[in-house]
């Protein structure tokens, strides 16, 4: 279902509509930021420089690093006393992001967020379970308030609590789940020790973002739950989810909810913008928010972009699904990985377990990888040759298709860590 | 003339094969015969036990990989060449065996073997042709 009929504007209107407000966006942050006053000062560039969509190019790009420097409210376009609300990144690395909404970012939040649940099929009919952290992580209230615009029945249950997860998803009869990938997994494992088969329940949709999956993951949720698996895009940064989204009719690439946030795909190393379906970093730019505009925010996530027109009637550009960021690339022996390369090998064998966890040290001057994975009754076999032969073939998989060595290690179920948001795959012990 | 046998995989950490006896033996499950093979990083417990489905059932709640096989057990004279004279007839009928392991029947002269096999039907077949006496589970649990 489309929620809004700009997703379907011409792309000429739509480009037209992009110009004027990005012109006036960069006024806007030139006027009340003095953090973009001095940066365009230094880049020599001024807001009336912006005369077509490409001069985007001449404005230089904001970091993670920009944000940081100016914590807590130094990149506010507008007096604290309209902004409405702050939300703020985990912070894993040192300070968090801090970002703010006026009343009308809200609204405008729970305008994508209820085209991002439209996308997926969801309508005023549905009860939506969320079950994303409610907080300062955007996720849970972003999902809320876009379910509430949709008019869809909102079960505000936020993250873990696992059993009562279950327990309400079947007296209620959610139909709508909203969560991250991985912990609907740990929610259909824990349902199935208690003796409910979610296939079974009128659960139909889930609406599945803030960390990166694979399509073999999607495959694996959506048989084993009866659903749907859609996947939605967003960073708290840019407004949190519902930069773009998945949707039910196609699932194939995300659209970009393009008349609020300007796309553009880079090389990571050069800055250079790179064209329609070239792999790069993904950069965006808010085009219609008040109190924390950025321009040019690099995400650091790896996609790239697919202009063709799409089967769901939507106009907007779509992005591929986001299998990496930059900082989640493990450099193993001068070779690139990303965990989701490995997941992908993982699941392509029946009965393994979605649960996973990479081990990353270094011997000497040797990187070494070690994955750990959990023996299923599926695989498990009473002679120990068939379970070497199975870790044996995973190592060579890895190596024939990723081109570095890995050890497989085979661990009892429940070992690895389940989480309850974003799933930890990656430790890293390398000391550098 | 099938055996069930109980196989469970263990992580190579201390305390793990404690967790499974102390499992067993609060539901009151008696080990009849048991194995232990293992490589640097897990290993895979055997066990023959007087109550199989109530012993899967128990160790599957606790979240324990288990699953159950059939095994062939057989009754070999404990004197030299006791074992030789059962392995000739499997040798000559080309049967492979995947792993065994023996016990020492109680009050008794002679020794227990369970024997693992591809294909067990077969492997009983010749056995019993050869005159080797197989012992049913209910035997074996009396013993």
């Amino acid at each position: 279902m489309i929620w809004n009929e700009a997703e379907r504007l011409p792309r000429k209107e739509l480009e037209k509509l992009q110009l004027e407000r990005l012109k006036k966006i960069v006024e806007w942050v030139y006027n009340r930021v003095p953090f973009y006053r001095k940066k365009f000062d230094e880049a020599g560039v001024k807001p009336e420089d912006i005369k077509h969509l490409q001069d985007i190019q001449k404005l230089p790009f904001t970091t993670k690093d920009d944000l940081r420097d100016n914590y807590p409210f130094g990149m506010f376009a507008v007096d604290l006393e309209d902004v409405v609300r702050v939300h703020a990144s985990s912070g894993t690395t040192g300070k968090p992001t801090v970002v703010g909404y006026t009343k009308n970012d809200i609204e405008l939040w729970a305008e994508v967020m209820a085209r991002t649940l439209a996308a997926a099929g969801v309508t005023k009919k549905d009860i939506v379970q969320n079950a994303y952290g409610y907080g300062l992580f955007t996720g849970g209230l972003g999902v809320h308030y876009g379910a509430e615009k949709l008019g869809a029945t909102v079960v505000p249950m936020s993250g873990g609590n696992t059993q009562k997860q279950v327990m309400l998803m079947k007296d209620f009869g959610s139909t709508v789940l909203a969560c991250t990938p991985s912990y609907s997994l740990n929610i259909y494992e824990v349902a199935k020790e208690m003796g409910v088969d979610i296939k079974e329940l009128p659960l139909r949709v889930g609406v599945f973002g803030a960390e990166p999956w694979s399509e073999n993951m999607r495959r694996e949720i959506e048989s084993k739950m009866g659903i749907d698996a859609i996947d939605i895009y967003g960073l708290s940064e840019i407004i949190g989810p519902g930069v773009a989204s998945e949707c039910i009719e196609a699932k194939e690439g995300l659209h970009v909810f393009e008349n609020h946030f300007l796309v553009e795909i880079i090389n990571p190393e050069t800055g250079e913008v790179l064209p329609y379906g070239e792999k790069g970093e993904l950069v965006f730019t808010t085009l219609t928010k008040e109190a924390f505009p950025l321009i040019r925010y690099r995400t650091r996530d790896i996609s790239w972009l697919n202009p063709e027109p799409c089967k769901c009637g939507r106009t907007t550009v779509r992005m591929a699904r986001v299998t990496g960021r930059t900082d989640d690339m493990l450099i193993i022996r001068g070779v690139n990985v990303f965990p989701s390369q490995i997941e992908h090998i993982l699941l392509e064998y029946e009965g393994l377990s979605p649960h996973y966890l990479i081990i990353v040290d270094r011997k000497g001057a040797l990187d070494t990888m070690e994955i750990q994975i959990e023996v299923t009754e599926e695989i498990f076999s009473d002679e120990i040759k068939k379970l070497e032969w199975l870790a044996k073939k995973i190592e060579n998989d890895i190596k024939d298709l990723i081109g570095v060595s890995a050890e497989v290690k085979l661990v009892e179920p429940k070992t690895i860590e389940r989480s309850m948001g974003k799933a930890k795959r990656v430790i890293d012990k390398r000391k550098i | 003339m099938l055996v069930k046998q109980l196989s469970i995989f263990l992580e190579n950490r201390s305390g793990r094969l404690e967790e499974i006896t102390g499992i067993l033996a609060e539901n009151n499950v008696n080990i009849r015969a048991l194995s232990l093979a293992d490589t640097s990083d897990f290993g895979i417990l055997r066990l023959i036990v007087d109550d199989p489905d109530k012993a899967e059932k128990v160790l599957k709640e606790k979240m324990i990989t288990v699953s159950t096989n059939n095994v062939v057990a057989v009754v070999v004279p404990d004197k030299p060449g006791g074992l030789h004279s059962i392995l000739v007839p499997l040798r000559d009928a080309g049967i492979n065996i995947e792993y065994m392991y023996a016990f020492l029947a109680k009050h008794k002269d002679d020794a227990i073997i369970i024997f693992r096999f591809e294909d067990p039907e077969s492997a009983i077949k010749v056995l019993e042709k050869a005159n080797v006496t197989l012992i049913s589970s209910q035997e074996l649990l009396n013993m």
